[in-house]
């Protein structure tokens, strides 16, 4: 199990607790070691909130790219138990790092158009690292019209380090792709509801991620730029990532301070790899909050509502 | 701003020449592309297109709206929106200072200039990325200036023209620049609704961010020739892949090929050709002697 450096605490805890059951599990009378166990199970739940109440921005991002972390379809095969994947952008290829498909939670009709890192070095080859080319893009936006004209919310699931930035990418329009997404998403006349489980990295990230409410996962991270990119440019130093991370502010924590996201959904204690199956039930009652919110508004309502959001960001003076 | 330039009306003070600050001054000058000597005032006569090699050089925006707006038509929009900073941001230098040493060097008060103006008697709205101003990033300013350049042409059913030179969006305003991709798409949704068109110029270079938005949405999209046009930079790309490029990738002729453009289109050109592309979208070709 892969875990990162300020997890190690937790994980020798962890470990300790296991071996105690296991023994308590052979011994003839356990009494003294429930006693123990029940300490150690204690002393873990306060280690572990003393530790994930201080994280850095970078331990943050840190959690977000976490390789024990669930990914975009572990999310849908546990929320959509009848997802039915759609495939291609019916002009050049299957883009794997995007996974898209229609779906219902609770009887509701769903669109889900959700990138996909990979889980294990095979899949992660496989899904280019939850980097979408254009096809990928162009896959998206082919099913956010298909839900438009079906009248089915869409759920998008951001999870990508960002655009592939390849040669082939670069000719087939990356930009223009990520453009036309934009584009659709900023008129597509059905609720839209973005959800950042990991890494919503930049513009890639964006290309499916505007629309009527974005929510966040505790540590999930959403940046105009990698931490690793912003400190080797403004600190001409790989090495500044710490300082470039808190700089930004990338954590759902210090971007509710502007008015771009709607929501929050705590993580388990640890982080959504610790308890999974938790995280999974919470996610689906929020989403299936936001789409009975937003398909109470009368379509008009709802484009003026989210033109009005987008209209407004943005910090500025007038002298 | 002094008591007296509050006083005189914007329309006014633009006509004011405010030199050019992207191109060296002196009277002689070099091609950066084939290295001729070149004398500066015969150049910029030729619109700083060298008259060797045909090399269009980098110009500020305020020259850039100067040589294509009909002159004594140009008054400058919005100029008094400015940054504030929002995150206190500080990397080895603070993002206050590097606004302050911008606003030095380039002239401009942030990255993006927006006038309004006739073009061959035609009314537009035009605005230009100022390069030299943190390489054109986009940040709050330039979205709600951009934004506003939008309903400009709205309210006057003018069409709104934009010359490109970005690295991106604007790193020390993190989160904030990087919805201005959403908030200057969802202006030129509102653009489009109108069916007022809108000509997107892809000067050297355009890449990030504003690539990746406002840009590529133009309904005709036009390249200077030798510009860099993409998505990520050819250096990060060059990092990805591990191999070298193909030769002129992501240049203007490189994206044309692709399919990516609409045409490509020398300086000198660009006046009557984006008022031929005008008049025709309009259906006002019949209307009007040129
Ligand atoms: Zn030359």
């Amino acid at each position: 199990m892969d875990f990162l450096d300020f997890e190690q605490p937790i994980i020798e805890l962890e470990k300790r607790i296991e071996k105690l059951k296991l023994t308590a599990a052979d011994s003839e009378s356990s009494v003294d070691l429930d006693h123990e166990i029940d300490n150690l199970i204690r002393k873990y739940e306060t280690l572990t909130k003393e530790i994930f109440s201080n994280l850095s921005e970078w331990q943050i991002a840190q959690l977000a790219r976490h390789p024990e972390r669930p990914k975009a379809l572990d999310v849908i095969q546990a929320i959509v138990p009848d997802f039915k994947e759609l495939h291609g952008d019916r002009m050049y290829a299957d883009d794997a790092a995007i996974v898209s498909g229609l779906g219902t939670i609770e009887n509701l009709s769903l669109m889900f158009i959700a990138q996909e890192k990979g889980q294990d070095t095979k899949s992660r080859i496989f899904r280019n690292y939850g980097m979408p080319k254009p096809e990928g893009y162009r896959k998206a936006q082919r099913l956010m019209k298909l839900a438009e004209k079906f009248s089915m919310p869409i759920v998008t699931i951001i999870d990508t380090p960002g655009a592939y930035p390849g040669i082939g990418a670069e000719e087939r329009g990356q930009s223009g792709a990520i453009a036309s997404n934009l584009f659709t998403l900023a008129s597509l006349r059905t609720p839209i509801i973005n959800l950042v489980i990991g890494e919503g990295g930049s513009g890639g990230a964006l290309a499916i991620g505007m629309g009527d409410s974005l929510l966040m996962l505790q540590y999930s991270i959403y940046s105009v730029i990698s931490p690793e990119a912003c400190s080797s440019i403004l600190w001409r130093n790989p090495k500044e990532v710490e300082a470039a991370a808190d700089a930004m502010g990338i954590s759902a924590k210090r971007l509710s301070k502007f008015d771009i996201i709607d929501r929050v959904i705590p993580e388990p204690l640890g982080g959504f790899h610790r308890d999974p199956e938790l995280m999974y039930k919470d996610i689906a009652s929020a989403v299936v909050d936001e789409v009975q919110l937003l398909k109470n508004l009368a379509l008009d309502d709802l484009i003026d509502r989210r033109r009005k959001k987008f209209r407004a960001i943005g910090e500025f003076q007038e002298i | 701003m002094s008591w007296f330039e509050k006083i005189v009306p914007s329309r006014i003070k633009t006509r004011k020449k405010q030199r050019s600050k992207s191109v060296p001054e002196g009277v002689w000058m070099k091609c950066p592309e084939c290295k001729s000597q070149l004398y500066r005032a015969e150049i910029e006569k030729n619109l700083f297109v060298c008259n060797k090699c045909d090399h269009h050089m980098r110009i500020s925006a305020r020259d850039r709206l100067n040589q294509f707006l009909d002159p004594e038509s140009q008054s400058e929009l919005f100029p008094n929106i400015i940054s504030v900073d929002p995150l206190n941001f500080e990397d080895t230098k603070k993002y206050k200072d590097r606004l302050t040493h911008s606003k030095e060097v380039s002239g401009e008060s942030d990255a993006l200039l927006v006038m309004e103006g006739t073009l061959n008697s035609i009314q537009v709205v035009a605005c230009a990325f100022e390069f030299k101003f943190l390489g054109g990033s986009m940040g709050s300013v330039v979205g709600e200036k951009f934004v506003r350049a939008v309903d400009r042409s709205i309210q006057n059913r003018a069409p709104l023209i934009c010359f490109s030179s970005s690295g991106g969006a604007r790193m020390q305003e993190a989160i904030l620049s990087l919805m201005q991709l959403a908030k200057t798409t969802s202006a030129l949704v509102d653009l489009a609704a109108e069916k007022i068109p809108f000509i997107s110029i892809l000067t050297d270079p355009t890449t990030g961010g504003v690539s990746a938005s406002l840009a590529m949405l133009g309904d005709i999209i036009i390249a200077e020739p030798g510009a860099l046009i993409g998505f990520a930079g050819p250096r990060v790309i060059k990092q990805t892949v591990g191999q070298k490029l193909p030769s002129g990738f992501q240049s203007s002729q490189f994206l044309m090929e692709k399919g990516a453009l609409d045409m490509i289109v020398d300086r000198r050109e660009m006046r009557d050709t984006i008022t031929e592309l005008i008049l025709i979208l309009t259906h006002s070709k019949t209307k009007e002697k040129h």
